[in-house]
């Protein structure tokens, strides 16, 4: 035996060697998808590891710095005056994007669209990647002391970039929606279709799970779907560059990312994501035959024929119990003379109104009064770039952050400010 | 010169110094986790395997080959994503391979080389992707396309720089 093993020795070694990295591998995939029983040495190899990267990316920033800070002034005062011009321009833009905002929040209250997406992020450095061509995955100079968890979105103004994987004291490793062992629940903006977003090998991303007769058209914006409960729902995920036949009767659909993967500098973690679904906010409870009634076609309202008793429904109204202590709709005229108490109107925003007896079904949808929290934030997809406050992802809050309150924000009376469907409110969608 | 002798052959055993046996490699994953961020077509590239081939070949000696494959692939998998083993195993198999072909070719000319470490790349391809699938269940592609291009790029940068670490190594 000795003798056998002496004349196969590095044969014998070499099975050795294998056998224990066979046996450390099945141990890492038997306990669990997580990293936490190898841990300590992925953490010595990276605390061996990034220092470098971080002084090289400091000593780049550095060198960059000292060049354009103290080299490249040539011609600073005319750029000066070119940004304070386009401040001024921007202030106008922001000013006209304010109202545009305060309309959409009106007109989503009057939908009962209160989903509100808060985000907290934290900004980090890009600092190197894993090194491998077969998986991408990105180091970032934030790590468990900056209060990173495993599975925290990572995201750039541009778009989505990927999740946080693994959480060292100060660094993190970032594996990008390109890596083949990613995927995001995502859909198209226009056309709504849902799909998960995969890797490939050549760090495309491919949209899997669209049937083929579907109509996908090139250039159409992908978003996040929030369906995998990482990614924050209407985030910028790419658009569609090319749309082909695939296997088992789904299209295979090419998606450009809308964040550049391959040149990450800096980066966004989303640290806290609060994410509410439309609700009812009637404090009474509704029932079946209510839900019913609200998603089953209504007979349109007459216009109101007051002059001057425009529509403005949406203002504080407040629903006015009946004999058997429902809510019912108020008429529009009396609703625009009479703004309701901020506590009254903040728990009947979108009650629904029983109808009187021999009275078609109204629904009543408020805009929500002063001092509800819930109108800071809104839906869209835009992102604010402020990397530690909080950011609400809506595309109105991103230029207009202050709440807007329906008591300060008092309903016109002309028929131009309210458009007069919405106030009366009988058919939203 | 001290010369060792295996099959009839002369063929020169190499040794190099401690701060290049450990440096070099230590360097090179340095940089497979810097570059491809700086130039992200530096992410085809794989300086550890280079690497572990050249130590291999001219050390010529399975053993220090294998131990050598099973550290650097065991550090690259640890600055990874993905479970801990699968390029320790796939760079153990070439560092022996490696070692084991340098006692019985000459590797070193060029053209040598350059194929050989074409043919360690698909070796050291074909070995994670056996394991990565057949263990891990990572859902890998292969594409003989792009692996063979990224094999001979492998190899016009690993000869390269075979020539540049021959100014390193002392003959034993």
């Amino acid at each position: 035996m000795e003798s056998v093993l002496g004349r196969y020795r590095n044969l014998t070694i070499l099975v050795g060697v294998l056998f224990l990295q066979v046996l450390g591998l099945a141990v890492q995939v038997k306990r669990s998808a997580d990293s936490e029983n190898t841990r300590l040495i992925r953490v010595w190899a990276v605390s061996a590891i990034t220092p470098f990267e971080r002084g090289l990316v400091w000593l780049q920033n550095g060198g960059n710095n000292l060049l354009h800070d103290y080299f490249f002034l040539r011609g600073v005062r005319a750029e000066n005056r070119q940004l304070k011009d386009q401040i001024e321009q921007m202030k106008l833009e922001r000013a006209r994007l304010s109202e545009e905002a305060i309309q959409a929040e009106r007109l989503q209250s009057l939908l009962a669209f209160k989903e509100l997406v808060k985000i907290n992020t934290v900004a980090a450095q890009v600092i190197g990647s894993s090194g491998s061509d077969l998986s991408r995955s990105i180091y970032i100079d934030k790590g468990e002391n900056a209060g990173l968890k495993a599975d925290m979105a990572v995201i750039t103004a541009g778009g989505i970039v990927g999740k946080v994987w693994l959480v060292y004291p100060s660094t993190s490793l970032v594996l990008m929606i390109n890596d083949q062992s990613s995927g995001v629940g995502v859909f198209l903006e226009k056309s709504r279709l849902q799909g998960v977003l995969r890797g490939t090998p050549n760090g495309e991303l491919i949209l899997e799970r669209v049937m083929s007769d579907e109509q996908v058209v090139p250039g159409e914006a992908v978003l996040s779907s929030g369906g995998d409960q990482i990614f924050p729902k209407g985030l910028p995920v790419g658009t569609v560059s090319k749309v082909g036949p695939g296997r088992d009767l789904f299209l295979n659909i090419n998606v450009k990312p809308a964040a550049d993967l391959s040149r990450l500098e800096e980066v966004l973690v989303v640290t806290q994501k609060e994410e509410r679904e439309p609700v009812a906010q009637s404090g009474a409870s509704v029932r079946a035959a209510d839900i019913l009634a609200r998603r089953l076609p209504s007979v349109p309202d007459k216009p109101a024929t007051v002059p001057g008793a425009v529509s403005t429904g949406n203002t504080g109204a407040k629903p006015q119990p009946n004999d058997a202590g429902k809510p019912v709709a108020t008429p529009a005229t009396k609703l625009a003379a009479k703004p309701a108490p901020a506590s009254a109107a903040a728990s009947s925003a979108t009650g629904v109104a029983k109808p009187a007896s021999g009275e078609p079904l109204k629904k009543v949808v408020q805009k929500p009064a002063s001092g509800d929290s819930e109108t800071n934030g809104g839906t869209g997809s835009a992102l604010s770039t402020d990397a530690t406050s909080d950011t609400s992802t809506g595309a109105s809050k991103s230029v207009n952050s202050p709440a807007k309150p329906a008591a300060a924000q008092p309903k016109p009376a002309s028929p131009q400010a309210a458009p007069p469907p919405a106030a009366t409110e009988d058919n939203p969608h | 010169m001290p010369i060792t002798y295996t099959s009839e052959e002369q063929i020169e055993v190499y040794r190099f110094s401690i701060p290049v046996t450990v440096g070099v490699p230590l360097l090179a994953l340095f940089l497979q986790a810097f570059l491809p961020h700086r130039f992200p077509f530096f992410r085809i590239f794989d300086l550890p395997l280079l690497v572990t081939i050249y130590f291999g070949m001219a050390r010529r000696n399975p053993i220090s080959g294998l131990l050598t494959g099973a550290a650097i692939g065991l550090v690259q998998d640890m600055l990874g994503p993905y479970p801990i083993g699968i390029y320790g195993i796939a760079k153990t198999v070439v560092g022996y391979l490696a070692s084991s072909l340098g006692v019985k070719l000459d590797v070193e000319n060029a053209g040598t080389r350059l194929l050989v470490t074409l043919g360690f790349y698909l070796v050291h391809a074909a070995v994670y992707f056996t394991v990565a699938r057949g263990m891990v269940n990572l859902k890998l592609d292969w594409s003989w396309g792009w692996g063979v291009l990224q094999g001979l790029a492998n190899a016009v940068v690993g000869v390269a720089l075979y020539f540049v670490l021959d100014k390193f190594k002392q003959r034993t």
